[in-house]
């Protein structure tokens, strides 16, 4: 299972590699990574219907019990299949697409790595886990939306969905901290097993606003769904697969994972039923009043996020299996229907549907499939979005609270939706032919294969609900539950009030569609003198905030001038330790000086006095000489209290130090006075008071012990465990191994830093 | 920073290759004295600083054949390298694993983990520092 979720990082690696060796077929070639996960998932399915759920463990550090463990229920499968099943077509979609994009292999990388993360997180069992691949995705989605880097508007929306989503996620990681600290325990199966009654607990409130805020940043929940139509910048490839069937998903996932544990308070079920009821209405409305394909399909998935929240805050078991059925309908058909709309746009060379008309004759299979996923997006018989549709009123109709408001959101924005439905299949292939800037012919096979099978399965699923109920659903709606279903899905109940609405709503819909080329424009005057009051306004004026303050900041702090620099760090860092350790501890001036010898007052007094020489005096090789002497004398005293190997490294240190000094000495200029003497005895001043801080902390030191010290476990181990004798060195290298690696990563960026600096003043100075 | 000074070239000549030795010596010898890979690699940069100080940056680029930078990483990599065999047996990373040899004479020759990882923090040290000086000797060319 590890394996599985890792193998997207892992082809990444090789991606680029394999692109040279396969040239026009690497997407089909990529795509047999994420056919071959779909498999696996689904050879998992039996297993989790048998017993519920399957836990996978793997120790990653022990010593803190920390495990990276993966649970696989019903909920969890579903959206693994999704993900892997829809991503196999993307690859091969994207292959077609972008095929002979300079980037390409750059692409491939950060998709694969973005399919792994989105596994990552769908099948973790960590809370923090969870959290890391949440970010992930949110790094690799603004790698992916700024794809076209060398486009302004593509970076700066890349930016927008980064912010939005990653100060959300900042929301998130509070919010599962305390939920990890409510519930002693940062293992979901753990917190979804144990009946916590989280919601009278005294951090409730506080933990259900982090949670909400980062999920509904990330599933662009009204007022956060501002930055979705924005990242529409992106490459078709990735709109049907992020922006539609999976990482905006991620937070609907989350909320449905935590329901169970958090749903019990009034204040999670309300606020999902009322911001779902609000977003669904407004993504519906603004699809309506839009003439971009992507971003009609954009704000149509905004609806559908928010259909998928106010279905969680309900909570029966009726509105579980609508939602199940709804995720898996709409993952089908949006990204279909994505897939279909860059099909359009690279055929006809624009992204406009008022420019479209009369497509079916020239691409007639792009047409059927799209007529089949419109079909399934506007909820119509026999397809699966009909059964979901169905379920969705008949959930709300029996809603335990607010019912008449949430169906009417509901209705209304099925009616849109029709209309929307209309827009995307009847418009551009049906009626009198549009002028488009490239002659259209049909989309090729790769472009197809994909929209196709998802329309097909649309289809099958309505036709055959028994089918994925049998295999899947029915064991994800249970996981969600948090107890064992039966449902029961169906094309026809009989003749009920949600098949009344539903026809009702067809009829008021197609007639808005028919009409819709009257009104769009004054919807479309509406929404933007509206936006100019809007979240997204707010997200401008905020970022514009921060780096005006921050300018003034760093005019005032960071002038310039390195003294300055030096002196703030060193009056605040000792000033506040001084401090800390006045208030605390109190200063103890007894100093033993009995068994002090002759030579090591000695050495002191070399080191004062090399000190205060190079500090006063005016030539750079002498006060260079000087620190060298410093050094050394502290190199002596190493060596004379018994550290060889530390005495060793002061020497080697100190005569490397003196010549690179030496190497850049004369190409200083001129020794000049730069500051006042009143200055000069300023900076004495917090330089001796640094020093003096630094000496009361070390005696103090030496009279806190509040740990056994550790040195004897090293004498007595070192021989056994560590084979050696030198102990210090076994400590470097095998005991405390992990940080010596930290160090020589340290000295690698060290050298890497020093390295572009002389490079680039070296071009600086051929330049010029 | 060229040196006319025949002595110190004659001197580097012969220092230069002891003084190498003598850093492999104290690498290996760290386990049980005192030494290990930050000395040695110390002690190696010395010796080709002693070197470019007499010949200049060229002809120490030459004799270390590889760019300092590709030093560091190899340093690197064989530091990461040393961890890779505790991933495969399924306990914790950088655990150490003990290989003794028996020699003719009766003793014992110990290959471990450590060792690969001290060679490793040998390159580095020494990669770093020779990165610094040649770099800034030819800064000014």
């Amino acid at each position: 299972m590890l394996l599985a979720v890792l193998s997207g990082y892992l082809l990444a690696i090789v991606a680029p590699a394999l692109h040279r060796v396969t040239g026009r077929y690497i997407g089909w070639t990529l795509a047999i990574l994420p056919a071959s996960l779909t498999a696996y998932f689904a050879s998992l399915v039996p297993a989790v219907q048998a017993n519920g759920s399957l836990l996978f463990e793997f120790t990653w550090m022990p010593g803190l019990g920390i495990n990276l463990n993966f649970l696989a229920d019903g909920l969890s499968l579903t959206f693994a299949l999704l993900i892997s099943g829809i991503g196999t077509f993307i690859l091969i979609y994207a292959g077609s697409y972008l095929a002979g994009h300079k980037y390409l292999a750059r692409f491939f990388v950060i998709m694969l790595s973005f399919m792994a993360s989105m596994l990552g997180l769908v099948l973790s069992d960590n809370l923090v886990s969870i959290f890391v691949f949440w970010e992930l995705t949110s790094i690799t989605s603004y790698m992916l939306i700024g794809f076209n880097h060398e486009d302004l508007t593509a970076r700066k929306f890349a930016l927008q969905g980064l912010f939005v989503t990653v100060a959300g996620g900042l929301a998130l990681m509070a919010g599962l901290i305390l939920l990890g600290a409510m519930s002693g325990s940062y293992s979901l199966s753990e917190i979804l097993s144990t009946d916590l009654a989280l919601h009278e607990n005294a951090f409730y409130t506080g933990t259900v606003i982090c949670i909400l805020a980062g999920c509904f940043t990330k599933s662009a929940q009204v007022p956060f769904h501002f930055w979705l139509p924005n990242a529409m910048a992106a490459p078709t490839p990735v709109s049907a697969f992020l922006h539609s069937a999976t990482m905006v998903k991620a937070g609907i996932y989350l909320m449905a994972r935590l329901n169970s544990a958090m749903g019990e308070g009034e204040l999670w079920s309300n606020a999902l039923m009322l911001f779902g009821a609000a977003t669904m209405f407004t993504g519906a409305y603004l699809a309506f009043s839009s003439t971009g394909i992507k971003k009609v399909l954009a704000y149509s998935t905004i609806m559908a996020l928010g259909t998928l929240t106010m279905l969680i805050g309900v909570g029966t078991e009726l509105a579980m299996t609508a939602f199940i059925c709804f995720l898996v309908a709409h993952s089908l058909y949006k990204g279909a229907l994505f897939m279909i709309a860059g099909a359009l746009d690279h055929e006809t060379g624009t992204k406009d549907i008022t420019l479209m008309g009369g497509l079916r004759k020239t691409m007639p299979v792009t047409a059927t499939i799209a007529c089949l996923a419109a079909l399934s997006l506007a909820g119509l018989p026999p397809l699966f979005g009909f059964i979901a549709k169905e379920l969705l009123f008949e959930s709300l109709l029996d809603a335990p609270l607010w019912s008449t408001g949430l169906i009417m959101a509901a209705v209304g924005a099925s009616i849109l939706i029709v209309g929307v439905a209309g827009l995307v299949a009847v418009k551009p292939f049906f009626g009198k032919t549009g002028n488009t800037p490239k002659t259209p012919h049909e989309a090729p096979f790769g472009m197809l294969i994909g929209p196709g099978v998802l329309s097909l399965m649309a289809l099958m699923f309505g036709l055959a609900p028994f089918l994925p109920e049998g295999a899947l659903l029915q064991t994800a709606v249970a996981s969600v539950l948090g107890s064992s279903v039966e449902t029961d899905l169906a094309l026809w109940h009989g003749v009920n009030l949600p098949l009344m609405l539903s026809a009702g709503s067809l009829i008021v819909g197609l007639s808005l569609l028919a009409g819709w080329s009257r009104f769009q424009p004054s919807l479309y005057a509406i929404n933007t003198f509206a936006s100019r009051f809007g979240p997204e306004v707010g997200y401008f004026k905020f970022m514009e905030g921060i780096t005006t303050v921050a300018a003034w900041q760093t005019r005032i702090l960071q002038n310039g001038v390195l003294g300055l620099y030096l002196l703030l760090l060193v009056a605040v860092t000792f000033g506040l330790t001084g401090y800390t350790l006045l208030t605390h501890h109190g200063i103890n001036l007894t100093i033993d000086l009995t068994d002090s010898h002759f030579y090591e007052w000695g050495i002191a007094l070399l080191l004062l006095a090399a000190a205060v020489f190079a500090s006063a005096t005016h030539s750079r090789l002498g006060s260079v000489a000087s620190m060298g002497v410093l050094g050394f004398a502290v190199a002596l005293t190493f060596i004379l209290f018994s550290a060889p190997d530390l005495g060793i490294t002061q020497l080697l240190v100190e005569t490397l130090t003196v010549i690179l000094l030496v190497l850049v000495l004369f190409k200083l200029p001129e020794f000049v006075n730069l500051s006042s003497p009143f200055e000069r005895y300023r900076d004495l001043a917090v330089a001796v008071f640094a020093g003096g801080v630094m000496t009361l902390l070390i005696l103090a030191s030496l009279d806190v012990q509040y740990f056994e010290s550790i040195s004897s476990y090293y004498v007595e181990n070192s021989g056994p465990l560590g084979h050696g004798r030198n102990i210090v060195n076994v400590i470097l290298v095998d005991f405390r191994a992990l940080d010596t690696l930290g160090e020589i990563f340290v000295l690698s960026l060290a050298a890497l830093g020093v390295l572009s600096m002389i490079k680039l003043k070296a071009e600086d100075q051929h330049k010029s | 920073m060229k040196s006319n000074t025949l002595i110190l070239r004659t001197a580097a000549l012969f220092i230069m290759p002891l003084q190498l030795m003598f850093s492999v010596f104290l690498l290996f010898r760290g386990h049980d004295e005192p030494g290990g890979g930050f000395i040695g690699g110390l002690v190696a940069a010395s010796a080709f600083v002693v070197y470019a100080f007499a010949f200049g940056s060229e002809p120490t680029r030459r004799i270390l054949r590889v760019a300092p930078s590709d030093l560091l990483a190899a340093g690197l990599l064989l530091a990461l390298v040393a961890t890779i065999p505790a991933f495969f047996t399924g306990q914790p990373l950088l655990t150490a694993f003990w290989w003794e040899l028996p020699l003719p004479d009766g003793g014992y020759l110990k290959l471990s983990t450590p060792l690969i990882f001290d060679i490793g923090v040998y390159a580095a040290v020494l990669g770093t520092i020779m990165t610094f000086v040649i770099n800034l000797m030819e800064s000014d060319e």
